[in-house]
């Protein structure tokens, strides 16, 4: 093991898979060259030359479509967007085109394609800088989509989502790319589709993914609660087997994520956990997640509309005393 | 360098294909919209024959022709087309999404201009791999307005990619025509803007878009980079099953482009042989959708599978 950054993390993983399979390369705007605005493409170019790591235009509708071109040529190729927001210009390519491929083949051609991107806010970055998307993309099958929450899971899941015959949407979160954590050094790998108990416990469980794993252990300090803490990693696939058993344990449900609650991932875990183990729960699932505005710029607007620690404390009040 | 017979072998066997497709969508036996290419054959016919089998092609939803043109087996295409469980794509596609990776046929597509990129990024992987496949990628007027096009004019050019942009304009984006949705007409001057080599040819001749076409592949081989290609042409019915086509363009318009038609053109200089042709085109394509006709519906469970690799 070794202590690395989010983002060295990340490098390490790409260096990894640039090394294990000449076919993975990368494309993405300030990437070579300048070595990514989050440095998680530092030093690649250098290593790997600059037809391996390919610095493109401000032009995110057309290298996203070039990427599902290049993979549908033989190629794996990791598309860097630099903001999550940024996706929303590539919507038609992402959703209409790579996301469906596959199946509207009927399996004659696999796109292996991953889209890294940043997303999240805490940080000022206003409305068009700061949000989390990640359920927009759960809307649309054929894409896997996973939000790391620490450095080791970041290089394990950057490489199964290159090595994944499928597209797959990587997510990591700007509050996290500078947090440091032991990494397996070498060959490290972290299958899509499994969740992390990040603690055990008994009173409830709770769900949850990316930066709000820190929230939540964070809300849970000093306040004795016996919480089941898990960490996702990976929505789609998602890990029902794990929440199924961890709710058959606890009878008490909460899920909390950064973006918004409408039609999100806690309105979609809520409704199957209701479903299929109703007879299970002891008290009405909660969800803590962001307020159904846009991201205001001001701190004290910030803290109103995203979950933080105290709004997490009061949500597993709620769940454990109504 | 193909002959007459050839290109018009083709484009009659196109046409056959599609009046057999009109007659199963009037009779209700045709799910879906029809988007035909009556009048503009000889694009796909003089264009594909430039490409090499594993070149990459990417094409619009009334792309037919040139997957035909291509190579694509007719059958696997009809059944496809039919939504048959035994078709090109399992039933799952339909005729505005064909895919065919032995024949480089990277998908019709559903989107005005949305399979430009995919052309634009096969292109790239043989750049990066320093391979000779090209890849065209075909689209009409109306697809210059769109932006995702804009970006990938400008990487084919920033790159060199070896792409051609094989523009069919036939005049009308749908049921506007050019001059009431282009700030300027002018296709390859907004292109060149680009930085990219253009050409521009008689999109009713099969020959001359071969010219053109070849021309293009052969510069793109050598690394020279990118071409857009006009082809002028003429949609000769509407732009789908419902559009008469009538409502905006005059009856002398469309008479006067009639006459134009790349097939008949062609039956002047072929003569007597090209009766037996197109005899031999219409059975082979009759045959080849009654075949399809018979063929099994998907199994509903199908339904679910294939949503990941």
């Amino acid at each position: 093991m070794s202590e690395m950054t989010f983002v060295q993390a990340i490098n390490s993983g790409l260096r990894q898979e640039l090394d294990r399979d000449t076919d993975v390369f990368l494309m993405g705007e300030d990437i070579a060259h300048y070595g990514g605005m989050f440095r998680v493409t530092e030093g690649l170019m250098d290593a790997y030359g600059d037809k391996r790591i390919v610095d493109t235009p401000i032009s995110e509708s057309g290298f996203i479509g070039m990427a599902l071109g290049a993979a549908l040529a033989g190629k794996r190729p990791v598309a860097e967007l630099m903001f999550i927001d940024f996706s929303l210009v590539a919507m038609d390519q992402v959703h209409n085109q790579i996301a469906k491929t596959h199946y509207m083949s009927g399996g004659r051609v696999k796109v292996p394609l991953t889209i890294i991107t940043q997303g999240g806010g805490y940080k000022g970055a206003a409305a068009q800088h700061s949000q989390m998307l990640e359920a927009l993309f759960l809307q649309v099958p054929g894409i896997k989509v996973v939000c790391p929450s620490n450095p080791a899971d970041a290089k394990g899941l950057v490489a199964a989502a290159i090595r994944d015959d499928n597209p797959v949407l990587f997510i990591e979160h700007k509050q996290l790319l500078g947090v440091k954590g032991e990494v397996p050094e070498g060959e490290h790998f972290v299958p899509l589709g499994e969740a992390k108990v990040v603690r055990s416990g008994s009173e409830l469980s709770i769900f949850t993914y990316s930066y709000c794993v820190t929230l939540v252990e964070q809300a849970l300090e000093g306040t004795g609660v016996d919480a089941e803490i898990f960490d996702l990693r990976s929505l789609n696939p998602l890990d029902w087997p794990a929440i199924a058993t961890s709710v058959k344990k606890t009878h008490r449900a909460l899920i909390v994520h950064e973006s918004h609650q409408r039609c999100g991932v806690g309105v979609d875990l809520a409704a199957q956990i209701q479903q299929k183990l109703f007879d299970e729960l002891d008290a009405p699932i909660g969800i803590c997640a962001a307020a159904d505005t846009p991201i205001p710029f001001a701190k004290p607007l910030e803290d109103v509309v995203l979950p933080s620690p105290e709004r997490i404390k009061l949500a597993i009040e709620q769940v454990l005393h109504g | 360098m193909p002959q007459a017979e050839d290109f018009y072998r083709q484009m009659v066997r196109l046409r056959a294909v599609e009046n057999e497709l009109t007659k199963l969508s009037q009779t209700g036996q045709l799910r879906g919209s029809l988007h035909l290419c009556q009048g503009q054959e000889a694009v796909p016919a003089g264009a594909c024959a430039a490409l090499r089998k594993d070149d990459y092609l990417t094409c619009t939803y009334r792309g037919h022709g040139y997957v035909l043109a291509k190579g694509l087996d007719l059958d696997l295409v009809l059944r496809e087309i039919l939504g048959k469980a035994s078709g090109l794509c399992k039933g799952k596609g339909g005729k505005m999404h064909l895919f065919d990776p032995e024949f480089g046929l990277l998908g019709t597509n559903g989107i005005v201009g949305g399979g430009v990129g995919t052309a634009v990024g096969a292109a790239l992987a043989s750049w990066i791999d320093g391979k000779d496949q090209v890849a065209l990628t075909v689209f009409g007027d109306g697809t210059l307005n769109q932006g995702h096009v804009s970006e990938c004019f400008n990487m084919a050019a920033l790159y060199k990619l070896p792409v051609i942009f094989l523009c069919e304009n036939n005049l009308y984006a749908e049921m506007t025509p050019l001059e009431r949705s282009h700030g300027n007409t002018d296709l390859c001057a907004r292109v060149a803007g680009f930085g990219i080599k253009t050409d521009k040819c008689d999109g009713n001749d099969p020959f001359l878009v071969y010219d053109a076409v070849h021309k293009a592949v052969e510069r793109a081989r050598k690394g020279e980079g990118p071409t857009f290609i006009e082809a002028m042409t003429y949609r000769t019915i509407g732009h789908y099953q419902a559009d008469p086509g009538t409502q905006y363009r005059t009856p002398e318009e469309i008479a006067q482009w009639k006459e134009k038609s790349p097939i008949s053109k062609l039956e002047k200089v072929i003569g007597n042989a090209a009766e037996a042709i197109r005899e031999e085109e219409e059975n082979r394509v009759s045959e080849a959708m009654q075949s399809a006709l018979k063929q099994p519906d998907p199994s509903p469970t199908h339904a679910l599978t294939e949503v990941f690799a």
